[in-house]
């Protein structure tokens, strides 16, 4: 891809706002990106550090540090934080940066809502804490014992904490459509001219198909917690049989919102990874349209397989035939798009940084953590996998490498473009191994404590558990210090270091790396025109 | 002898652990230099379905290793052999070979391939194991979740057991694993679970006999299983149910049909001789009801609301010095029999009148509540 | 503002406060919210101070968007962005309103027949609920709220069918007018749509009315009187805000705002209104009728 203008944007820094308003009020898609990024940072230490509790707690047999019904709720605000306050933030955040800066666009379509939709973020943040804080104080109800699943009767009996928390998700679920609104138009209506759908970097095509689901599920899970407010405190019976309602109609409308939204966060990072991988491979991306059309039959086969969440509540055996069916066909376009990224390195030139090592890690262990999800899609298996440490293993090797590490590799990639530095490669790579390490060592043993007949959410095991919950523990502490190198580097770049070329990366394709490093306050102000 | 060694010892057992690659050997070589009843994979089933539920269990887990593998195999070739460091120029037409342009229908037919393997084999043990056969004589077993106890009905023989967990200072080394009365089942009957729920859902799971089942207030879920061998099989209840969710295992006694018929037989003579008691038309005194009622409590009530008496608020209220206990006695005798809706206060009403009374002068003498109230099993009569 | 101060010839407005503002009044309408849910009466003063606060927040911010509009700012494509932006927005309301379908559907067709007997889990009626039946409307083997009267379909609802069907077509009327540069025509029918949807919402009231005190039935009243309040609830709150839009419109109308080729604003507020009216449709069709 080439252009014939370059970039006019020298004789706009005039209009660059400064001070707090600059970041308050900002209509500029680098900060509001620049925000995002850091509110998902603080997020991933927030919710991290409910998970070191979490680690600490389950590290001995007994009940050591947390009530049950506080271990409980960090299991929720872990669960809640990293996915709403981490993931989706951080990966909206890179869209925010990359889109226009890759399709040529001055900016987002609608500036002024992109600034909405990011500050209705800590509006939830807060109200998510406030449910957490609040049973602290005397008359402030029970604290949260649900899971993030929030299964009704259960999250009946809470107390006045669950209003917090299902007006969070309101609040939440507005930002996302906002947000997802913004890209979708940005993406439909914003490329340069000469750019074709078909040939916009596919980090666009992942976000639109996410943007998309986004759109349709999101707003299903504010329809199912909007009945469960309803029931908890305006008598309806959507979800009590007395009344005629049932409490699985719940669990069907979470999960009609729950799969897609697992997917969610796996496609924004492997748009991060189809860019990745080709720069450091110094070769095209393999199967540009079959990865579009795989990511558009992850996404249709997706919407319609969220009951293989529920296999044991009682379904018919159609209707678990179908679920089940549907569920194993995902790993056909899942397994295309993996063949792709090995078929991109296979046979390219590589080179081994930290980007491309956080690649390779997602290649590898995505495909694990994706293969026991093919296990746990065998319904008669999951008969025994169901509900125990073992789906917290896959659910974790899947979240971790599949989008969590996906928007490290994105982070330090683009670094270099977004600070003009580049990052310190040693303690990149010091950073990915301990973080990978650290990693596999916590939530490897988690398969055998499922498979042995370890529940999940429980606060108190039997000695039979111990020692892979021990080896799961140390894990997990080495894990989380990693993440103190990650805070390290990022802001040691963002200090100073070596001065990063526009093209950063030698193999790094796109318009984005036209621009200086880092880019002007506007780019792209007259589009560029791409042959 | 532990679940493990049990597992090798067993001859098919050992072949199929056998040819298990990667994972297996690293959790077997944890399993070693560790102490006993440690397990790392399924404990052997005891029941003909969840042997079925077992083998494709290990048949999913060796094809999706045998495709890490592969995966495997193909990156690191990849990664050592075309890096820029060994000089390997990138070949930029690669995607464009006919392999490049073919790629996107070979690879989904072959996974495909793979997926209806998989698939098909499911299926056809889900057509096994899913519906609950058509028989004359299987033993129905109604299983009702509490919060945090099981309640098991024999529909058959008109007995109830329930089932709580044991603190550690008597279960000990099976702590969480141990219940005071366990849930006795017969060999080669079929047997149909029917789940239900009394408040928030829970889910009966043993894994011998690999039927997992939630229990949905309000509804009935069916399951079965034929137990082919003698032994106990422990589990746990595997959907988050509150605050004592860890608190919920099950254990099943699977014994011979004569052992099982003579303990239908001690369960009923129990009952009835309980119900004698109850209705026996006495007058009882404040101690003997203390001593009846604080065994009942301890087990019955103390999972909420604590033997000391102090509850864990703000989720459960304490009882001591509570202005409903130290009240008027009606009010008491109310939440006691019908619950608080809404709450994880369930209705007792099921208990009878002599455990009621017992538990009620209970608890306004205990804990320096000290009323003197007495209460007799003809006012929980008239209560009701 | 002109457009030529800004870059290139996206528009790209100046930094803006409303977002933040937009933010506070969210946070403490909800925060509010959630404790006048549980009887705290601060709760509601926070409410309705979160609620002045967002409409404080729609006047400005529109009021700039507008100012923008006239001072030429927008051109083609920023429109385009509008309009999609707006069609989105539309189709997420729609899965908003599926769930609630969804609801419905799951209710009436999955879990009822269950309790009363039939289909994968009739096992329920016969342990737990011996003689319960299932006929709609329900209120379930616990006859939640006591006995009640469903809502028929042929009276007050048929007649709002009515007049919704008819505002959609003075809407298009008034479409037309602006087309034609027929301001006339254009407050015309805006007038008569706004009408409409006011009196939609009056007999919709008064249908409310009704229900409670002569038919008994309430959103007490087990699953039927569930889903009918909400679906039918959430519809009229729609239906609320797109008169408020309407008038806003008009109000622009009124000011020659609009001209033939210019007047996004009120295509988008049509747009909603049509939707509006879909969804009544279906509501008649599923909730009252059958
Ligand atoms: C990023 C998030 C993510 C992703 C991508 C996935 C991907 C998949 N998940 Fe996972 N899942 C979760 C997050 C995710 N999941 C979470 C959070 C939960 C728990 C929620 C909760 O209860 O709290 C969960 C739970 C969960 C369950 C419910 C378990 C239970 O509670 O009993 C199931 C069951 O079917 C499942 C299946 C799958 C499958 C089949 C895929 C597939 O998409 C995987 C496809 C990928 C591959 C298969 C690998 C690559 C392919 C090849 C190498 C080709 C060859 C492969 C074959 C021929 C098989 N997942
Ligand atoms: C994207 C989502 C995401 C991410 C990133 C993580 C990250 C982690 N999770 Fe996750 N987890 C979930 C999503 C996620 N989780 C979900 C959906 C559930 C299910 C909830 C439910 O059941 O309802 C769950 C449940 C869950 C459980 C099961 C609880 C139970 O069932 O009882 C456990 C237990 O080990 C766990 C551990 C961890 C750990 C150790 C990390 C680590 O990766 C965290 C690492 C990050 C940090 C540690 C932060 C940075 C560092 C610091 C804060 C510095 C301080 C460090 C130290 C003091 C050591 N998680
Ligand atoms: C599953 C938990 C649980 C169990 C078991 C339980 N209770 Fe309760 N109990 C509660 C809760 C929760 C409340 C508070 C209800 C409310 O919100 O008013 C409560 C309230 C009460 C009260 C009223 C206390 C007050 O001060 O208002 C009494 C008396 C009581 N329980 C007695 C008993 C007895 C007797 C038993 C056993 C036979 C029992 N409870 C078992 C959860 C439980
Ligand atoms: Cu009962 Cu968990
Ligand atoms: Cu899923």
């Amino acid at each position: 891809m080439t252009t014939t203008t370059l970039n006019h944007d020298e004789a706009h820094h005039h209009d660059m706002p400064t001070g707090w308003r600059r970041w308050l009020f900002s209509t500029n898609h680098k900060d509001i990106g620049t925000l995002y990024l850091l509110f998902a940072l603080i997020m991933l230490f927030i919710g991290g550090a409910s998970a070191m509790l979490i680690r600490l707690e389950l590290f001995q047999p007994g009940i050591q540090l947390l009530d049950p019904d506080l271990y409980n709720n960090l299991v929720t605000n872990h669960a809640l934080i990293m996915i709403f306050g981490a993931v989706m933030p951080a990966a909206a955040g890179l869209a925010n940066w990359m889109i226009p800066m890759m399709i040529g666009a001055p900016d987002m379509a609608l500036p002024r809502m992109n600034n909405l939709s990011f500050w209705i973020l800590p509006a939830a943040a807060t109200m998510l804490i406030l449910s957490f804080v609040v049973p602290f104080f005397p008359g402030g109800g029970t604290q949260i014992n649900t899971g993030w699943t929030l299964y009704p009767p259960l999250s009946v009996q809470v107390g006045m904490s669950m209003d917090f928390l299902i007006f969070a998700i309101h609040l939440l679920g507005i930002s996302s459509v906002l947000a997802s609104i913004n890209i979708i138009v940005t993406l439909l209506n914003m490329r340069a001219p000469g750019m074709t759908l078909m040939t916009m970097p596919m980090f666009c095509w992942t976000w639109l198909v996410t943007a998309f689901l986004l759109i349709l599920v999101v707003p299903v899970l504010a329809g199912g917690v909007t009945m469960l407010l309803f029931d908890r405190h305006f008598g309806t019976s959507f979800f009590d049989a007395a009344g005629g309602g049932d409490p699985v109609l719940f669990q069907h409308l979470f999960w009609f919102f729950g799969h897609p939204e697992v997917y969610i966060l796996l496609l924004p990072s492997i748009g991060v990874l189809s860019h990745v991988i080709p720069a450091f491979s110094r070769k095209p991306l393999f199967g540009y349209k079959s990865m579009v059309g795989a990511m558009l039959t992850v996404a249709t086969i997706g919407m319609v397989v969220w009951a293989h969440h529920q296999y044991t509540i009682g379904m018919s055996l159609g209707a678990v035939t179908y679920f089940m069916i549907g569920t194993i066909l995902i790993s056909i376009p899942v397994g295309l798009m993996i063949f792709n990224f090995i078929a991109t390195m296979w046979r390219g030139a590589m080179t081994f940084e930290t980007p491309m090592l956080f690649a390779v890690a997602i290649v590898l262990m995505f495909t694990f953590g994706g293969l026991s999800g093919v296990m746990l899609a065998v319904v008669p298996a999951d008969m025994q996998y169901h509900d125990s440490m073992f789906v917290v293993a896959h659910f974790h090797y899947v979240l971790m490498p599949g989008a969590v590490f996906g928007l490290f590799a994105g982070v330090f990639y683009w670094l270099p473009k977004w600070t003009g530095h580049m990052y310190d490669e040693t303690l990149g790579k010091i950073f990915f191994w301990t973080n990978v390490i650290g990693f596999n060592i916590t939530f490897f043993p988690q398969h055998f404590l499922g498979l042995a007949g370890m529940p999940r959410r429980i606060v108190d095991y039997n000695m039979m558990f111990t020692e892979f919950n021990v080896i799961s523990s140390i894990g997990a502490i080495i894990f989380g210090l990693s993440h103190l190198l990650l805070l390290y580097i990022v802001i040691k770049t963002i200090r100073g270091g070596k001065k990063a070329e526009s093209r950063a990366w030698e193999g790094a394709k796109g318009l984005e790396w036209e621009l200086d490093s880092p880019p002007a306050f506007h780019t792209w102000t007259v589009a560029p025109q791409i042959k | 002898m532990s679940a493990t060694q049990q597992l090798i010892n067993n001859q098919s057992y050992k072949l199929k652990t056998a040819s298990l690659t990667g994972i297996l050997v690293a959790g077997m070589f944890f399993a070693d230099i560790s102490r006993a009843e440690y397990g790392i994979n399924f404990p052997p089933p005891a029941a003909d379905v969840a042997q079925e539920i077992y083998d494709i269990h290990m048949l999913t887990m060796q094809i999706t290793t045998v495709l890490l593998l592969i995966v495997f195999g193909f990156v690191f070739y990849s990664l050592y052999y075309h890096r820029k460091s060994r000089g390997f120029q990138a070949d930029q037409n690669f995607h464009n070979s006919w392999f490049g342009n073919w790629s996107w229908v070979v690879v989904p037919v072959m996974v495909l391939g793979v997926d209806l393997t998989i698939a098909g084999k499911a299926d056809a043990v889900l057509k096994k194991v899913w519906d609950v056969p058509k028989e004359e004589n299987i033993l129905d077993v109604k299983v009702t979740g509490h919060q945090w106890w099981w309640e098991f009905d024999y529909l058959d023989h008109d007995i109830k057991v329930e089932s709580r967990y044991v603190p550690e200072k008597e279960s000990g080394d099976l702590y969480l694993r141990e219940v005071d009365n366990r849930l006795v089942l017969p060999t080669g009957q079929k047997i149909r679970f029917l789940h239900t729920s009394a408040d928030v859902l829970h889910a009966f799971w043993v894994p011998e006999l690999a039927v997992k089942k939630d229990a949905i207030p309000g509804y009935v879920t069916e399951t079965w299983a034929e137990l082919n061998r003698e032994g106990v099989f422990r589990g746990q209840c595997a959907e988050l149910c509150g605050t004592w969710h860890s608190r919920m295992p099950i254990v099943v006694e699977s014994v011979s049909p004569q052992q099982f018929a003579a303990w239908v037989d001690d369960q009923k003579a129990i009952k009835v001789a309980a119900a004698a008691e109850a209705s026996a038309d006495k007058t009882w005194s404040l101690d003997e009801l203390m001593a009846k009622g604080k065994t009942l409590y301890d087990t019955k009530c103390a999972a909420c609301h604590q033997v000391s008496g102090m509850g864990l608020p703000p989720a459960f209220p304490g009882l001591k010095g509570s202005a409903m206990v130290t009240g008027p006695i009606e009010a008491h005798l109310e939440i006691v029999i019908k619950g608080k809706e809404g709450t994880a206060m369930q209705p007792w009403g099921s208990l009878n009148d002599l455990e009621i009374a017992a538990i009620v002068t209970y608890e306004r003498n205990a804990w320096d509540n000290n009323t003197g109230d007495v209460v007799q099993p003809s006012d929980v009569k008239q209560a009701r | 503002m002109s457009a030529k101060e800004h870059s290139g010839d996206y528009f790209i407005p100046d930094p803006s406060p409303w977002p933040i503002i937009g933010m506070f009044s969210l946070l403490i309408t909800l925060f509010g919210g959630a404790l006048a849910m549980n009887g705290v009466s601060l709760g509601s003063y926070l409410v309705v101070a979160g609620l002045l606060m967002f409409f404080y927040l729609l006047y400005g911010w529109f009021r700039d968007v507008i100012k923008e509009n006239l001072s030429d700012c927008y051109n083609r494509q920023v429109d385009t962005s509008f309009r999609m932006g707006m069609f989105w927005f539309i189709a997420s309301e729609v899965f908003f309103f599926l769930s609630f379908f969804g609801a419905l559907y799951y209710i009436r067709n999955i879990a009822l027949p269950w309790l009363g007997g039939d289909g994968y889990l009739g096992v329920t009626n016969e342990i737990l609920y011996h003689g319960f039946e299932n006929v709609w409307p329900s209120h379930g083997p616990g006859e939640l709220g006591g006995e009640f009267q469903p809502m028929g379909a042929w009276g007050i609802p048929a007649i709002n069918t009515l007049i919704l069907l008819t505002s959609g077509a003075t809407i298009t009327w008034a479409h037309w007018g602006l087309k034609m540069d027929n301001q006339k025509q254009l407050v015309n029918g805006l007038i008569a749509t706004i009408a409409l949807g006011v009196f939609f919402v009056i007999l919709q009231a008064y249908e409310y009315g009704h229900a409670y005190q002569e038919l008994n039935l309430t959103l007490e009243t087990g699953a039927y009187g569930s889903t009918f309040y909400m679906l039918t609830g959430f519809h009229g709150f729609h239906v609320t805000m797109g008169a408020v839009m309407l008038m806003a419109i008009l109000g622009r109308s009124m000011k020659s705002h609009f001209s033939s080729h210019n007047h996004f604003a009120f295509e988008a507020v049509a747009w909603y209104w049509h939707f509006v009216d879909v969804v009544w449709l279906g509501l008649f069709v599923f909730v009252y009728w059958l």
